[in-house]
């Protein structure tokens, strides 16, 4: 409360960039305050980078089965006795360098998380748009639907949108067709959410003055919908949608982890977790454990991130 | 005299806040006796709840007894340890609050309610309890209370659910009730029968009442003397019909000139310019110097102690007999 | 009340018909159903004459009525893995995943309950911040990492709990049950954690933030000034009436329970409908995701159901504003 009160008197100034805004805005003053959101962010900005560089900064493409030596297999950590350069944190059963790995399964994970969450957007804001603007059936239907939906937890329902493309296209699919299915899934698991915010927003702008202000002018309906009522939601969505990047994260790091997700010649984060748990009762622990921990603090920063910006745009939720 | 049923002492209660300490209640004395209604009046924020709650030991943190004495029946209360407290409460003071709609706990039938504190505080056994639960519901008048006994809150009215409260707080035949805005939620015909039940309940038992309340009108009808609050303190207490026909202090001369009356020939009522300083921001000298058309230079400076005039206690420089300006107001 | 229930179990039906249809599409168009009768490398002349006498050829209306009438009866077609019926499968494995579930709730609940009370009356208290921070970690840690961490703890390092499977059971009728030896109630303690500690974490919070919020209520201090002990108001007000949104809450997870379950049965190899489901997707066995996704509808719409009843006895101004509606 004490923060909100502090940050209610507005700038004296008006800054005219959007960066200048953006660094007078409340939005960034709560953002200095909380040093656990600094860090989140910190911590969210390393984990891209070590995606972003990972063909640089890595002793090896795990990718690349040429790279691989069965030799170096299941090396433990460089810290114990029998520790190798340049593996640091040691390697797997095929010689893959955990670390290099990781990057590159971090690639792999941010890639299908921020497709699947981009794509769950576009599809939920598309169909809240429509459903609020058009009303009557369509407007029942979709929201029938999303209500069905919302039954059932977003895993089962990629679970099953993952079987069945995957029964629909047919045979062994290729490293590509597989990370599609996943953020196709992924995207289909997560729209309900966008959809009914953003028909929620329909229905109070709707019958605004302005709404008919623009209509009499002659604007068509479509971009009267995207002009004005995709502003007042842009908040709501960007949180809803950090939110749901950690949960798309998990969800793909689930499905690659029971088996149905990406490959073991192209592995995700999840994947390598479900390769490391082979081998726990071998005593190889660190092939599970890094990724895990890669995978915890990844989404732990991300929803920290989620939380802060929920807070900041929403300072009456508090 | 016999001995007050009630007796506060030199009462101070703060709240700590992270801006400094607010006196909430800054030094006040009074006395209840047996069977004696003693109403106390003020705007919301004077201090009228607080009093209360401090009396029934519910100040709660950030909040607390900053100084003085409450005494019931000669008995000091203000420093008993929390279970000893409890047992007092419900048992020797019994409390009405405001609204009677959220008072009671929606899950439980009035019956469990009733027998819950009836057992609470005496040894009856259940069937005992539920006897005397539904004597007492017959007793504030509930009708058909053997009937209506077992109906949760949500199906009584207003009014009824007030009476179940006042029944609540009669259940172990306590010695003072503190009456918080009896009144205030319920509907202007129904408020009537409440106050002359809470008569009736005090005359017929002896008890003592405190009646909170910021109704002049109700105190004028229920009180037997009545103290008039502003800013955490007493401005004046006296007997109801002198307070309310010749009041002295001059926010009770702005607060009884704001009630409209029949007898009094003026043409409109008399308004109070300003409103009561926050708690945060009370004047030096007398809190209520700002407003007081009267204002001399000492009250900006010394705080007025409460002077006995006549029947009347009044904490006013105006009645202070080594004040030169004393004849100024007549 | 009895209109109420009954207008609810028309929504619940019409649930269930939205999943019957999906659930039916998937089993005709993303499944071939003569690939439950015939092997891959059958004539194509063999397989039309299966089609035909599948009635395959009958409109769609007539295919959809057929498959909900066969569903009703609890038969879903073949499994093409294990060329078993899809209901004996499903039979077979439901009494392990329904006693997981049952017992993730239970640990969820009582944990829950129990944290979120002391949290909510002693919210100063180190032991609440200690609660408030392991509840973020649950609810960051996807289920399968707890599961692995649970494992390696128990399983690996110290050997005091099995890593896989649900021990000896017990036959009773067709119901297998671990609840009745040492080495299947021994299985079931770290599926449980796993499975209920997300439950567990948010039915916390919600009873924290309930209890804070009927604390402040006028009827406790009203219960505190009729000199009520700290328990009678604590344990027999306050608790009760933060109840309903626990209900609520355990009621509306407990289908995430029966899908989450998915996750921790692939960890623990738990022989329930979930692993079966999971081998079903990696499989493409269409019939069994078919027949689940229905099964799991049907489980979710009686709970909701019963929610609802719950609710009218936990609330009494529920019971009289459902009798007479405004």
């Amino acid at each position: 409360m004490a923060d909100a009160i502090q940050a209610a008197p507005a700038p004296q100034t008006q800054p005219t960039t959007w960066a200048g805004r953006f660094f007078d805005s409340d939005v960034w003053a709560s953002f200095k305050r909380s040093k656990l959101t600094m860090a989140a962010a910190f911590l969210t900005l390393l984990f891209v980078a070590a995606a972003v560089l990972a063909g640089v900064v890595t002793p090896q493409d795990p990718f690349d089965p040429a790279q691989l030596e069965l030799m170096n297999s299941r090396l433990p950590p460089i810290w114990s006795a029998e520790g190798q350069m340049p593996f640091l944190l040691g390697t797997d059963e095929q010689g893959r360098d955990i670390l290099s790995a990781i990057f590159y399964g971090l690639r792999i994970s941010l890639a299908v998380g921020i497709l699947g969450v981009a794509f769950s957007a576009t599809l939920g804001i598309t169909l809240g748009l429509v459903a609020g603007y058009v009303g009557g059936t369509v407007d029942a239907v979709i929201m029938r639907i999303a209500d069905v939906q919302l039954t059932f937890p977003a895993i089962l329902i990629a679970l099953l949108v993952d079987g069945v493309v995957k029964s629909v296209l047919g045979g062994q699919l290729d490293e590509v067709t597989t990370l599609s299915v996943l953020v196709f899934s992924i995207g289909l698991s997560f729209w309900v959410q966008y959809a009914r915010t953003v028909r929620g927003s329909v229905m109070v702008e709707k019958n605004k003055d302005y709404i008919a202000a623009a209509r009499l002018i002659g604007l068509p309906a479509p971009v009267i919908m995207v002009r004005h009522v995709l502003p007042n939601v842009l908040g709501p969505v960007l949180v809803i949608a950090t939110i749901n990047l950690a949960l798309a994260i998990i969800t793909e790091a689930t499905l690659s982890f029971l088996g149905t997700g990406m490959p073991e010649t192209m592995p995700s984060i999840g994947t390598l977790i479900r390769i490391g748990n082979n081998y726990l009762f071998s005593g190889e622990w660190w092939i599970v454990a890094f990724p895990g921990i890669a995978l915890a603090l990844l989404v732990l920063a991300i929803n920290l991130l989620g939380d802060w910006l929920r807070d900041a745009l929403n300072p009456k939720l508090r | 005299m016999t001995q007050p049923v009630l007796s506060v002492r030199d009462l101070r209660v703060e709240f700590v806040t992270r801006r400094g300490i607010l006196k909430a209640i800054d030094g006040i004395s009074f006395d209840i006796g047996k069977g004696e209604v003693l109403g106390v009046v003020g705007e919301s924020g004077a201090g009228k709840s607080v009093t209360g709650s401090a009396v029934i030991g519910l100040i709660d943190p950030p909040g607390r007894i900053a100084g003085g004495e409450i005494l019931l029946s000669g008995m000091r209360i203000d420093n008993l340890p929390p279970e000893e407290m409890r047992r007092v409460r419900g048992k020797r003071i019994g409390m009405i609050f405001q609204d009677p709609l959220t008072s009671l706990n929606p899950l439980y039938r009035v019956s469990e309610q009733l027998v819950e504190t009836i057992r609470t505080h005496t040894n009856l056994s259940a069937s005992a309890a539920r006897k005397r639960a539904i004597d007492l519901l017959a007793e504030v008048g509930i009708p058909a209370p053997e009937r209506r006994i077992d109906s949760y809150p949500h199906e009584f009215s207003g009014g009824m659910r007030q009476r179940v409260v006042i029944a609540l707080a009669l259940c172990a035949e306590p010695e003072l009730i503190i009456a918080d805005e009896p009144t205030t939620a319920l509907d202007v015909s129904v408020q009537a029968q409440i106050i002359a039940l809470l008569k009736k309940l005090g005359r017929e038992h002896g008890t003592a009442i405190m009646l909170v309340t910021h109704d002049m009108g109700v105190i004028a009808e229920t009180a037997d003397r009545v103290a008039v609050m502003y800013a955490g303190r007493i401005a004046e207490i006296g007997p109801v019909r002198d307070v309310v026909q010749n009041p002295l202090h001059p926010y009770a001369k702005g607060l009884m000139g704001a009630i409209p009356s029949l007898e009094s020939d003026t043409d409109r009522l008399v308004q109070i310019p300003g409103s009561m300083p926050r708690l945060s921001a009370i004047p030096p000298g007398c809190p209520f110097n700002p407003r007081c058309p009267y204002v001399f230079d000492r009250c900006r400076v010394e705080r007025p102690e409460p002077i006995q005039h006549s029947e009347h206690r009044v904490a006013c420089h105006l009645y202070d007999q080594s004040s030169v300006r004393s004849e100024a107001v007549a | 009340m009895f209109a109420f229930i009954i207008r609810r179990a028309f929504q619940a039906i019409g649930v269930l018909l939205a999943v019957g249809i999906i659930s039916f599409a998937m089993f005709r168009f993303a499944g071939d159903p003569v690939n439950q009768i015939v092997s891959l490398d059958t004539p194509a002349a063999e397989r039309e004459q299966v089609r035909r006498s599948l009635g395959l050829d009958d409109p769609v209306p007539v295919q959809f009525a057929r498959y909900l009438s066969s569903a009703v009866r609890g038969e879903f077609g073949v499994s093409y893995q294990f060329r078993q019926p899809v209901s004996d499968l499903l039979a077979e494995r439901m009494p392990a995943t329904l006693e997981l579930a049952l017992c993730a709730t239970l640990f969820a609940i009582g944990f829950g309950v129990l944290m979120g009370v002391y949290s909510g009356l002693k919210r100063d208290s180190f032991l609440a911040k200690v609660f408030q921070t392991v509840s973020l970690i649950g609810i960051s840690l996807p289920t399968f990492l707890i599961g692995i961490l649970l494992i390696y703890l128990f399983s690996v390092i110290l050997g005091w709990l099995p890593s896989y499977g649900r021990g000896d059971t017990v036959r009773i009728g067709w119901w297998t049950t671990g609840f009745l030896t040492t080495s299947g109630l021994k299985a079931l303690i770290m599926p449980s954690i796993t499975l209920g500690l997300f439950q567990m974490t948010l039915i916390m919070r919600i009873v924290r933030a309930e209890m804070l919020e009927v604390l402040r209520t006028d009827y406790i201090k009203f219960a505190r000034a009729r000199g009520l002990t700290t328990r009678a108001i604590h344990f027999g007000h306050a608790l009760k009436n933060t109840l309903v949104p626990v209900i609520t809450i355990v009621g509306l997870q407990f289908g995430s329970v029966i899908a989450f379950a998915i996750i921790t049965e692939t960890v623990f190899q738990w022989p329930g409908m979930g692993l079966l489901f999971v081998q079903a997707v990696q499989n493409v066995d269409i019939p069994i995701m078919a027949a689940y996704l229905m099964l799991v509808a049907l489980i979710f719409v009686v709970i909701n159901l019963a929610v609802d009843i719950l609710y009218t006895v936990v609330d009494p101004r529920l019971r009289t504003s459902i009798r007479q509606p405004a």
